[in-house]
C-alpha cells in the first residue's frame, strides 16, 4: 500500500514535468486565440526555441543567454505569422502550417550544418543547463512532518524552475486576461474586433501584441525541452506536444485554469504510461507499450470529436479583420 | 477628458453649427459614394439625414466618426477644423455614434462594453468602480434604464442600443450619430428610443439621425437634409416640409428616360394573392395582407421607399420564402404556409423572377458569362445530358441571347462580373425571357443601369407585355413605375396603401400614399 502512494507521488511528480511544456503552450495559445488569431504553429515556435536554446546554450555556455536568444526566435516566428495573418489577411491555419513545416526541416538542417551530428546538437553539460532547485530543509521535513514531509520531498522539491516558471505562468495569464485593461481588449479584439476598433483601439496593434506575447512562452517551453529536462536539442523532439497544448487549451475552453487541469491531465496519462510499461497488471496483464505511448494522442483525438462540440470558440477567431461600413 | 471638452464647449467661441461638412468627397473604386456633400447641423437640434439605401449616408457618418478618411473636403467640429484619422480622434471632440449593428462584444456586461477603450489605469477593479458611479448619473439623467451587470447577448436590442448610446455618453459625447437606428426596434422600443432622444436633446446634445423611414423624420427631427445617390439634393427645416416632398426628393432621378407607353391589353388573371403576409424572425411583420390581382397583358407596378414590403413580396410570389400567412394562387395551384413551393416549381409553371439584387441572386459573379446564363436552366435537355453539360451548345445559346439583347461585349466565356452593370442586368433578362414566362417578376430592372440600357430593357418589358406576358415591376424610381405600369400598387411599412391606374393618378398622390397615407385619405385631402 505505501509502495502504492509512493509510486503515485512518483507519476504526479513527473506529471509535473511532463506538462510543464504543455502548460506554456497552452498559455501561449490562449493569449493568441484570444486575440482572434488560430496558432496551430505553437509547435514549430516550440522546437525552434528548443533548437536554438540548445545551440547557444552550447556556443556560450549559458543557458539564460540560450534562453533569451530561444525567446527571440520564438517571437520572430510569431511576427511572420502575424504579418501573413493580421497584416495580410492570410489563411491562419495555412500560416501556421508553413512555421511548423519550416520549424521541423530549418532545425535539422542547421543542426547538421553547425554540428554535423545528424541534427541534434552536442550534450549539454550540466552548467550549461538548467537544473534543478533543491527545496530548503528537504530531509528535515521527510523526517519530522508525517505525510506533508514526504510530499514535500517528492513531489515540490527537486524541480526545475521553468516547471515553477510554467505554474506562475497559469496565474500570470489568469491575471491578465481578467483583472486588467489589456485583458478586457484582448478578449473583446477576439469576440468582436469592429468594438475594438470603433473604441478607437487598433485592432492590429492588439493581435500583435497578444501573438508576441505568445512567443515568449512558446519560447520557454522550447528552451525547457532542450535545456532542462534534456539535455541537448534532438530532432523532432516536440513530437506534437504543440498540438496537444492545442487541444487542452481547446478542451479547457480557452481559460487558464482548465487549461492547466486539462494539461496536467495528458502528463499524468503520459507518465502513468511511463510507469506501467513492463509492469504486470492483475488480470489485463502487460499492456503494449505502443498503445500506452499512443494514449495521450488517441484522448487527444477522442476529447477533441467528442467532448468538445458544445464549446463556443472566441467569435471572431480565424477571420481576418477587415474594416467594413 | 470630458470635463475638459465641456469646459472648451463652454468657454471658447460658440459656433452656431456642431458639425459642419464642406465638400466632402469618397470613392470606393469606380463608385461615388459621397459627391460633394456639404452638411451644416445645428447645436442641440436633432438633425436628420434621410435617404434610401446606398445613397451615401451610412459612408457620410463613417467620415464623421474617422472610419473612413475623405478624398477631399473639410470637416470642422464646434467652428473648428479637425481632421479624423481615426475614430479615437472624433471620440476625442465628442462625436459618438451608435451603429446599425451594434459594436458590442456579446459575452460581457453591460459595463465592460462600455468602458471598453476607456478603462482608466491599468488595474480593471477601480476602472470597473468609478465607471458604474459616473454611469449610474448619466443613466438618471437621460433615462437610460440599463442593468450593468447583465451580459449583453442575453439582452434584449432596445437594451443593447442603450448601452451603445451610454458607452458614447460616458467617452463624452455631445454629438451623437445614430445609424437606422429603429431598423431593428419593435414599435415600443422605438417610441422608447425617441424619448431618450428628445431628454438627450434638452441636456444640449446634437443628434444626427441617419434612416429612411420618413415618419420617424417628421416625428422628432428639426432639421432634414436629402441624399440621393452620394448627393445632398435637399437641406431644410422639418416644419416646412412634407413627407410628399422627402418622398419625391429622395427618389426622384432627373435623367431617368421618360417615356409614356401605350397601355397594354390586358387579358385574364395570371396570378392572384390572398393576404399574404410575412413575418420575420424578430417577430416583425415586414409584409401585412397583400391582396391583389395580375393580370396577362399588364405591368402592375410596385411603388415605394426601398423597404417598405416589396423584397418580401418578390421573395414570396418566386418560391424562395413561403409566406407565413394567406396564399397566392397560378392556374388552379395554391400555395400558402404548408404547401410547398420552389423556385423551380414556379419556372415549371411558367413564372420567371429577375431578382432585386443581381450580384448576390441573379448572378455568380465568378462565372463565365455562358454559366450564369443557364443558372436555374441547367436541366434543360438542349444545356446537357442530365450529367454531363454541352458546353458547345450552351455556349452558342448564350451567343444568341448576347447578340438579341445586345449584350456588350458580345462573348460568351468573359467572366460575369467583368460585365458592366447594365450588361449584367441584359444577361439576367435574356435569361429569364428566353423560357417564355407567363409571369415575369422583375425586381429594380434599371439599378446601377447606364441610360442607353434603361431604354432597352424598358422596350423590353413592353414587348413582353404586349405579347400576353403578365409583369409585376418593383422598383423604387417613381418615374419609371409611371413610365411603365398600366396600373400602380403603393406600399409602405409592409402595407398596401392601394391600387390606382396610371391615367387616374399624380406623382403628388403616389407620393402621400408612399409616406404611408391611404388611397382614400389621399383622395380627401385631395378634394
Amino acid at each position: 500500500m505505501t509502495d502504492f502512494w509512493f509510486q503515485f507521488l512518483l507519476a504526479l511528480d513527473s506529471t509535473l514535468r511532463v506538462a510543464t511544456p504543455l502548460i506554456f503552450c497552452a498559455m501561449a495559445g490562449i493569449f493568441s486565440e484570444r486575440s482572434g488569431i488560430i496558432d496551430i504553429s505553437l509547435e514549430g515556435k516550440m522546437l525552434m526555441a528548443a533548437f536554438v536554446a540548445a545551440a547557444t546554450a552550447y556556443a556560450t555556455g549559458s543557458p539564460w543567454i540560450g534562453a533569451i536568444a530561444a525567446i527571440i526566435v520564438s517571437i520572430l516566428a510569431s511576427l511572420i505569422h502575424g504579418f501573413a495573418c493580421i497584416i495580410h489577411r492570410g489563411n491562419q491555419v495555412i500560416s501556421g502550417l508553413a512555421i511548423n513545416i519550416l520549424a521541423s526541416g530549418l532545425t535539422v538542417i542547421i543542426g547538421i550544418a553547425l554540428f554535423r551530428q545528424g541534427g541534434q546538437t552536442p550534450t549539454l553539460p550540466r552548467t550549461s543547463r538548467f537544473n534543478s532547485l533543491e527545496l530548503p530543509f528537504v530531509d528535515f521535513m521527510e523526517q519530522n512532518v508525517p505525510i506533508f514531509g514526504i510530499i514535500y520531498k517528492e513531489l515540490l522539491s527537486d524541480h526545475n524552475i521553468l516547471v515553477w516558471a510554467a505554474l506562475a505562468s497559469v496565474g500570470v495569464t489568469f491575471y491578465i486576461l481578467f483583472k486588467t485593461t489589456f485583458g478586457l481588449r484582448l478578449r473583446a479584439v477576439g469576440e468582436k474586433p469592429e468594438a475594438i476598433d470603433s473604441a478607437g483601439i487598433s485592432v492590429t496593434r492588439m493581435r500583435f501584441q497578444a501573438i508576441i506575447i505568445a512567443g515568449i512562452l512558446c519560447g520557454l517551453a522550447g528552451v525547457y525541452l532542450s535545456t532542462a529536462t534534456g539535455a541537448g536539442f534532438v530532432k523532432e523532439m516536440t513530437a506534437g506536444k504543440g498540438y496537444i497544448a492545442l487541444a487542452a487549451m481547446i478542451f479547457g475552453k480557452w481559460k487558464p485554469v482548465p487549461a492547466l487541469f486539462a494539461c496536467l491531465l495528458f502528463g499524468f496519462l503520459e507518465a502513468v504510461a511511463a510507469r506501467v510499461q513492463g509492469v504486470e497488471i492483475m488480470l489485463i496483464g502487460e499492456i503494449s507499450s505502443d498503445l500506452l505511448i499512443a494514449l495521450p494522442y488517441l484522448l487527444t483525438v477522442i476529447l477533441l470529436a467528442g467532448f468538445i462540440g458544445g464549446v463556443t470558440p472566441p467569435r471572431a477567431i480565424g477571420q481576418p479583420y477587415i474594416k467594413e461600413r | 477628458m470630458k470635463k475638459k471638452i465641456l469646459e472648451q464647449k463652454n468657454g471658447g467661441q460658440k459656433s452656431p453649427f456642431a458639425v459642419s461638412l464642406k465638400s466632402i468627397c469618397k470613392s470606393f473604386g469606380p463608385v461615388r459614394a459621397n459627391d460633394e456633400i456639404c452638411l451644416n447641423v445645428s447645436s442641440g437640434t436633432i438633425h436628420g439625414i434621410i435617404g434610401e439605401n446606398g445613397a451615401g449616408k451610412s459612408t457620410l457618418m463613417s467620415i464623421l466618426y474617422g472610419f473612413y478618411q475623405p478624398d477631399s473636403g473639410d470637416i470642422q467640429v464646434d467652428g473648428k477644423a479637425a481632421i479624423f484619422k481615426q475614430p479615437s480622434d472624433a471620440i476625442r471632440l465628442g462625436i459618438g455614434m451608435v451603429h446599425q449593428h451594434f459594436m458590442l462584444v456579446p459575452n460581457f456586461t453591460a459595463l465592460e462594453n462600455i468602458i471598453l477603450g476607456s478603462e482608466g489605469k491599468m488595474g480593471l477593479k477601480n476602472g470597473l468602480q468609478n465607471a458604474k458611479l459616473k454611469l449610474e448619473e448619466l443613466k438618471s439623467t437621460y433615462g437610460l434604464e440599463v442593468d450593468l451587470d447583465n451580459v449583453t447577448e442575453d439582452l434584449p436590442v432596445g437594451i443593447q442600443q442603450r448601452i451603445e448610446i451610454l458607452k458614447a455618453l460616458y467617452r463624452g459625447a455631445r454629438v451623437l450619430i445614430l445609424d437606422e437606428p429603429t431598423g431593428v426596434l419593435t414599435p415600443q422600443e422605438t417610441d422608447q428610443l425617441f424619448e431618450i432622444l428628445l431628454a438627450l436633446k434638452s441636456e444640449g446634445v446634437t443628434i444626427l439621425l441617419i434612416t429612411h423611414k420618413l415618419h420617424e423624420i417628421m416625428a422628432i427631427t428639426d432639421e432634414v437634409s436629402v441624399m440621393r445617390q452620394g448627393k445632398m439634393v435637399a437641406n431644410t427645416l422639418t416644419k416646412k416640409t412634407s413627407p410628399e416632398w422627402l418622398a419625391e426628393q429622395m427618389v426622384g432621378r432627373s435623367v431617368l428616360v421618360n417615356t409614356k407607353y401605350e397601355s397594354g391589353k390586358v387579358g385574364s388573371v395570371a396570378l392572384s394573392a390572398d393576404g399574404i403576409g410575412v413575418t420575420d424572425k424578430r417577430g416583425f411583420d415586414s409584409l401585412k395582407n397583400a391582396t391583389f390581382d395580375l393580370r396577362s397583358g399588364e405591368i402592375l407596378g410596385i411603388a415605394g421607399i426601398a423597404g417598405n414590403g416589396q423584397s418580401e413580396l418578390l421573395s414570396v410570389l418566386s418560391g424562395i420564402t413561403p409566406p407565413s400567412r394567406g396564399n397566392f394562387r397560378i392556374n388552379d395551384k395554391i400555395f400558402d404556409s404548408k404547401n410547398h413551393c420552389s423556385p423551380g416549381l414556379m419556372r415549371e409553371l411558367g413564372l420567371s423572377h429577375v431578382p432585386e439584387d443581381r450580384h448576390a441572386e441573379g448572378l455568380v459573379l465568378p462565372f463565365q458569362a455562358f454559366e450564369s446564363v443557364i443558372l436555374g436552366y441547367e436541366k434543360n435537355p438542349s444545356f446537357g445530358t442530365g450529367f454531363f453539360t454541352k458546353p458547345e451548345q450552351i455556349q452558342a445559346h448564350c451567343a444568341r441571347l448576347q447578340d438579341s439583347f445586345d449584350v456588350r461585349p458580345q462573348n460568351p466565356t468573359l467572366i460575369s462580373s467583368q460585365f458592366s452593370g447594365g450588361n449584367q442586368q441584359k444577361l439576367v433578362l435574356s435569361r429569364e425571357i428566353s423560357s417564355a414566362p407567363k409571369i415575369l417578376l422583375v425586381g429594380q430592372p434599371t439599378r446601377g443601369v447606364d441610360i442607353g440600357a434603361i431604354e432597352f430593357i424598358h422596350k423590353t418589358l413592353i414587348k413582353m407585355r404586349d405579347s400576353g406576358c403578365a409583369i409585376l415591376l418593383v422598383s423604387v424610381e417613381l418615374e419609371e413605375i409611371l413610365s411603365l405600369s398600366d396600373r400602380i400598387l403603393v406600399m409602405n411599412s409592409g402595407e398596401i396603401m392601394g391600387i390606382v391606374s396610371k391615367a387616374n393618378t399624380t406623382k403628388a398622390m403616389l407620393g402621400k400614399m408612399m409616406a404611408g397615407i391611404p388611397l382614400e385619405k389621399a383622395i380627401e385631402e385631395k378634394n
